[in-house]
């Protein structure tokens, strides 16, 4: 079972360090970048599946030139390669070329299962992995809290998270998974897969590669543009309370009053 | 006819989702202060329902009857209609929820149509001849606003943002026949499973009362019967959705829900980074943890420092004793 990992390395959001650049860009010089927290639940879902059903776990990163950095933690946890799509055009895309990129870079790669994050922690956009999916006319399931392939019947059941519970969804394979939290804790990566890591390969692709070349992607024809950022305004000060449990609970109670919000 | 659209979502029950009202609500604004015309649409099994709820904020909604919505997930084939729809009904800017249904309708339509996305709208005006959005980014920490380069595109809002308001007038429905078939490969949906105290959604609770790793195992009654006293929803840390305590559709934070209730009221939650970036912009946050060293206690309103167990009961007789709203 071949499973392809969609990753994107995000500034570290426990960094504290996000911020914009004067251009309205993300400025990825202001903290360190880590894999995106739901593409890690995926790389997790990802190996659980290859370890009971064999098979191997493709990286697929469009990223730039520090890509490699993040690819290698995904490397570490125990994926077997990765594909690194940067192109200095790229820069400033927006999630249509993004998507636009990834399903060109997918063409070219053997695969039953794309696994993606439900969404990223600096866009938290939410919405490259079904841009993907229609693209590549790929059966998308998404807010994954289960996967159960069966590799004779060549189909994938997929539990998607619903309001009330969970509906359970069924597609033929190849298909694209968008995962969550739900899909269980992801591993430390190993000493031993740390230094396994160093010496795996990522193969970096451009645009020319990945037939693409010459296509409308990129920051020149981004669909959207930042207009402004601003800070929000600051948080009035703090009322600490102390005192007995009854004294308090009048007091936030009364507090609450005040609000008007009971 | 060119304006904006505003994508109706729908249950599994054939009822319209309440995010699509404050949608709804946001677009109407919008289009009166842009001298454009609004209109809904409803892609069901049997739209009726939910097309008739849309109508009561929206001065058109075309209704589509599509029996694939009963058994595939819907925005899967809302999103393949509506985008057949476009050509027809020269449409601008649509607008959509930014919950799962609504992303998942806005990622296909965006791949089918080539329109881009601003994602999680937190307030919207118009200028330029397009909507100007406003967006909370980082957690918080920074709003941005964006615009489309471009005459069209594709809004997903959050909840919480608008308070939804019917029009003045219910508008008119009308049926339209989809044409053609779907060509996105089906997926199945085999069954719909429940699960016992699945809530409301939190997203869209006004108030949200909400447990950590301080609360334990039992102490969540705890947390249940403060947030049913002020009629809120409860909501949960990662840590105690990790140990079992609560279902995952309870969290809160970077990998569980944003939430932008009227008051955020913590108990036994240290306010993690991961944590905060889901709830910071709360209108009111108040937190009761007996260390008062705790990082929400940089960000809280009100923080009270003492044990969530003597603290907690104490919240809720002196609730209990209060006058009912409206009893004499
Ligand atoms: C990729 C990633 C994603 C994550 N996503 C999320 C997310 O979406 N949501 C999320 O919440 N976390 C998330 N986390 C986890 C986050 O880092 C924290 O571990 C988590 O939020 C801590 O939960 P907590 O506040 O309940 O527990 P703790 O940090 O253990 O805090 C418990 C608090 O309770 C107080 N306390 C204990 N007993 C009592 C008592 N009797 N009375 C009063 N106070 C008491 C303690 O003083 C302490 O402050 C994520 C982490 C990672 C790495
Ligand atoms: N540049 C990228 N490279 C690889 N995967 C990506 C990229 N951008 C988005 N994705 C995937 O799409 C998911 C959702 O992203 P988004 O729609 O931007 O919130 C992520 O969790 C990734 O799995």
């Amino acid at each position: 079972m071949h499973i392809v990992v969609l990753v994107k390395p995000v500034p570290d959001p426990a960094s504290g360090g996000e911020r914009l650049g004067p251009d309205g860009r993300l400025d990825r010089t202001a903290s360190p970048a880590v894999v995106n927290g739901n593409d890690e639940y995926a790389l997790e879902a990802a190996f659980k599946l290859t370890e009971a059903h064999g098979g191997e776990v493709t990286l697929v990163t469009m990223a730039p030139a520090t890509g490699p950095e993040t690819m290698r933690k995904a490397l570490a946890m125990g994926a077997t390669r990765g594909i690194h799509v940067t192109d200095e055009s790229l820069a400033g895309s927006d999630h249509v070329s993004t998507a636009r990129v990834l399903a060109a870079a997918l063409k070219d790669v053997e695969f039953d299962l794309v696994l993606a994050g439900v969404d990223t922690s600096d866009g938290l956009a939410g919405v490259v992995p079904a841009s993907v999916a229609a693209r590549l006319k790929l059966p998308y399931l998404s807010y994954a809290a289960k996967i159960e392939p069966d590799p004779a019947a060549g189909t994938v059941k997929v539990r998607r998270i619903s309001p009330t519970g969970f509906d359970v969804l069924e597609a033929p394979m190849p298909a694209l998974i968008a995962c969550t939290q739900a899909l269980g804790e992801p591993r430390y990566p190993s000493l031993k897969g740390i230094m396994a890591a160093r010496s795996k390969e990522i193969v970096t692709k451009a645009l020319s590669e990945i037939g693409i070349d010459g296509a409308p992607v990129g920051g020149t024809v981004a669909t959207t543009k930042v207009l402004g950022s601003k800070a929000p305004p600051p948080r009035a000060a703090t009322l600490v309370v102390r005192g007995t449990p009854d004294e308090a609970a009048r007091e936030l109670v009364a507090f609450l009053a005040e609000r008007r919000i009971i | 006819m060119a304006g904006l659209w505003v994508i109706g979502e729908v249950t599994a029950d054939g009822k319209l989702a309440n995010i699509s009202t404050e949608v709804a609500t946001l677009a109407r604004t919008l289009a009166a202060e842009a001298g454009k015309e609004v209109a809904g649409v409803v892609v069901a099994a049997d739209p009726t329902e939910a097309a008739t709820e849309l109508a009561r904020y929206l001065p058109r909604v075309l209704a589509v009857t599509e029996p694939a919505a009963a058994d595939r997930p819907w925005s899967m084939v809302a999103a393949e209609r509506i985008a057949g729809l476009l050509e027809a009904d020269t449409v601008e800017f649509e607008f959509v929820g930014a919950g799962p249904d609504g992303r998942d309708v806005a990622g296909v339509l965006s791949a089918l149509t080539g329109w881009g996305i601003i994602a999680n709208a937190v307030g919207a005006s118009w200028a330029d001849g397009g909507p100007v959005v406003e967006m909370s980014v980082f957690g918080g920490k920074l709003t941005t606003t964006s615009a489309f380069t471009g005459s069209a595109g594709i809004v997903t809002v959050r909840p919480n943002v608008v308070t939804a308001e019917p029009a003045a007038s219910a508008g008119k429905i009308e049926q339209v026949k989809p044409t053609g078939d779907l060509a996105q490969p089906t997926v199945k949906i085999i069954e719909r499973v429940a699960e016992a105290g699945a809530a409301a959604p939190i997203e869209e609770a006004r108030i949200i009362v909400s447990g950590g790793r301080g609360v334990g195992p039992e102490g969540f009654a705890l947390v249940k019967e403060i947030a049913d006293q002020l009629g809120g929803a409860v909501g949960a840390t990662r840590a105690a959705v990790d140990a079992g305590w609560i279902p995952y559709a309870q969290q809160i934070g970077q990998t569980g829900k944003i939430v932008k209730p009227q008051l955020y009221l913590a108990l036994g939650i240290s306010g993690a980074i991961q944590h905060k970036v889901g709830m910071q912009t709360a209108e009111t946050v108040v937190d009761v943890n007996r260390d008062p060293e705790a990082p929400i206690a940089d960000f809280a309103d009100l923080v009270v420092i003492g044990d969530l167990f003597e603290v907690g009961p104490a919240i809720l007789a002196e609730l209990r004793a209060r006058p009912r709203p409206g009893s004499a």
